[in-house]
């Protein structure tokens, strides 16, 4: 492999800040400037590269995959492999300002036990995940009587990784019971746009995501 | 092999090319064991070119075999340094960046003071009479160096296996010391398994009737039946059972039969015998011995309450641990434990596991994606400091097929 040809550089090129996912941008537009900040899944590390460069902030990254991680390293950032339904119990009290779970809750294997080291770690969490109530999903299941397929669910039942999806009101139903505080909600369209949870009941119709800014008590 | 091959050790260490400094004449080097040394030689290697803000020099720690020179023509051996691939013009250490600096470790016997230079007490070589190190104790002597060289802060230190070992040790004793401290191939302390195999390579030692209790130097004769098999039997831990398949398989050496005999049969006999008689050429057995207890003692954790993430503890340093797929002498299980405790002292920490086939020995091989993540996190911290960075050069196929060969 030619270093004109790493993974790493493909990964720098396809993180330029134009780049960045709409979903994402929205995230990163929440993070306080010069802020500690832990990416969770960090993926290919597009938010956490934008939060580094533009942001100035202390960023770390955990992601799953081993490649992942590598790519993200040799392009300067600080990641480690990790699991987050094991590793985050290592992580002290405090340690971030903010801990970002992107698209991610959904695939852990205990996500309430991940959903309260959030809090114990980070003094905020931001948690986006998709909606398993939105009306397109539910019309797909009533009609269809198949798994639902979306632009937020795009794989197949036998193939996702996603193991525990939840509707917006199961995820603030299950916040509540863990003594999560839900400062702030917003719904995400179909378009990526943005705008704060009024009615659960609503956004629990029609939003596509959610994203969650939570809180210890 | 140079004529420097054939020469005692102490007609070696005068005629050996590079520095060599005093130290510890004042104040004695007081090791963990309790005993003192004073004073103490140190033999270093410098590449490239200190630049005036001090501040692009990186440490490299070698292993437990290694020794000062790291890159450049080996003057022993007659081939290229243990870490050419990483040293050098356009490679991950720079040197038309970096100031890279390599110093044989204290209980060497490359130059630096260690069991086969003369203890000025008896006036014979120390043998067994010479204090028992610690990486700890290589450390500081390390200190000492980088002290009387004016260099206040590293901008890295990096090392492999038992340099791997003295990168912690350098980042839990010395943090204000140290920017990035990039581990690889490495522990936080000598599992059973490792103990176990340094006693069977001290004991092959031991059993040489030439070792005569470390006091060989008086006949003259070494050990050498002893040291090879030491070194044999380490040797394959260094190695994986896919790499050794790869490279030997059960191929016959020179014989399209088996002899129904003792004669190595198999190439891989041939190689494993190839290897200890060449090693002892270079090494001291009293070294050997020296340096593997060293690496046998070394648990980072003990030092700090029996709890490693403590000896991070608000860290300033950048952390880089890497380990090797195929590694069972230090597997990614020992690596994670590493990254654990940083992760609970929330220390800035990256981890990557290199997959690859070559075993323990990857950290001194070609491993593209292991000098591209270590170009990467080098390259981040130039970039904080202000300094230049420059992209990887390709490595030549032919320098890279040398290595294999002079390594595994």
């Amino acid at each position: 492999m030619s270093p004109l040809d790493s993974p790493a550089l493909r990964a720098k090129q396809a993180t330029r800040r134009a780049d960045i996912r709409t979903d994402l941008q929205i995230i990163a537009d929440m993070i306080a400037p010069g802020s500690r900040v832990l990416d969770i899944g960090c993926g290919d590390g597009q938010l956490l590269r934008y939060l580094v460069e533009e942001k100035g902030v202390v960023g770390r990254g955990l992601e799953l995959s081993q490649d992942g991680v590598n790519a993200m390293v040799s392009t300067g950032l600080s990641v480690v492999q990790g699991d987050a339904d094991t590793d985050l119990a290592d992580f002290p009290d405090g340690a971030f300002d903010t801990v970002v779970l992107s698209q991610t809750l959904q695939a852990t294997r205990d996500p309430r036990f991940v959903l309260e080291q959030l809090v114990r770690i980070g003094r905020h969490a931001l948690v986006s995940l998709p909606n398993f109530g939105h009306w397109r999903v539910r019309l797909k299941l009533l009609v269809g009587g198949r798994m639902p397929m979306t632009a937020s669910l795009p794989d197949a039942w036998y193939e996702t990784p996603n193991i525990h999806l939840c509707t917006l009101r199961d995820f603030v139903e299950l916040c509540a019971a863990c003594r999560i505080e839900v400062e702030k909600g917003l719904m995400i369209d179909g378009q990526g746009g943005a705008k704060p949870i009024a009615s659960l009941r609503r956004a629990n119709l029609l939003a596509t995501d959610g994203l969650f800014v939570l809180r210890g008590r | 092999m140079s004529a420097l091959a054939s020469a005692s050790h102490l007609e070696r260490i005068e005629r050996l090319p590079g520095h060599r400094v005093v130290l510890a004449e004042d104040a004695p080097l007081r090791l963990v064991s309790g005993a003192e040394l004073s004073p103490i030689t140190v033999a270093y290697q410098t590449y490239g070119t200190l630049n005036a803000e001090k501040s692009n020099a990186v440490l490299v720690c070698h292993a437990l075999t290694g020794d000062q020179f790291a890159a450049g023509v080996h003057p022993v051996t007659g081939k290229a340094g243990w870490w050419s691939l990483m040293v050098g013009p356009g490679r991950v250490l720079d040197t038309d960046r970096f100031f890279v600096v390599c110093a044989n470790v204290l209980g060497g016997c490359m130059g630096t003071t260690g069991p086969a230079d003369v203890n000025p007490a008896s006036g014979e070589p120390w043998g067994l009479d010479f204090p028992v190190v610690t990486v700890a104790d290589m450390v500081e002597a390390q200190r000492l160096l980088l002290d009387r060289l004016g260099i206040d802060k590293l901008l890295a230190v990096i090392g492999g296996s038992m340099g791997g070992m003295q990168v912690l040790e350098w980042a839990a004793k010395h943090p204000e010391r140290v920017r990035a401290a990039i581990a690889l191939a490495t522990a936080s302390h000598h599992t059973a398994q490792n103990i176990a195999f340094h006693e069977i390579g001290r004991q092959a030692i031991m059993a040489d009737p030439d070792w005569e209790g470390g006091a060989y130097f008086r006949s003259g004769r070494k050990p050498r039946r002893g040291l090879a098999v030491a070194r044999m039997t380490a040797h394959v831990t260094y190695l994986s059972e896919p790499a050794l398949h790869r490279k030997f398989g059960r191929k016959l050496q020179d014989r399209a039969r088996l002899s129904y005999g003792f004669d190595a049969d198999f190439q891989v006999e041939s190689y494993l015998r190839y290897q200890g008689k060449s090693f002892v050429d270079r090494f001291d057995a009293n070294a050997y011995l020296y340096i593997t207890r060293a690496m046998d003692y070394f648990d980072l954790a003990a030092d700090y309450g029996g709890r490693l993430a403590a000896a991070f503890a608000d860290s300033p340093v950048r952390f880089c641990v890497a380990s090797f797929t195929s590694d069972w002498l230090f597997p990614t299980s020992e690596a994670k434990r590493i990254v654990q405790a940083l992760n609970a002292a929330a220390a800035d920490v990256s981890f990557v596991e290199i997959d690859t086939d070559k075993g323990h020995d990857a950290f001194l091989l070609a491993e593209p994606e292991l000098h591209a993540t270590l170009h990467g996190f080098l390259s981040a911290e130039c970039e904080r400091l202000g300094l230049a960075t420059a992209p990887l050069a390709l490595l030549d196929p032919e320098e890279i097929g040398q290595t294999e060969d002079r390594v595994t």
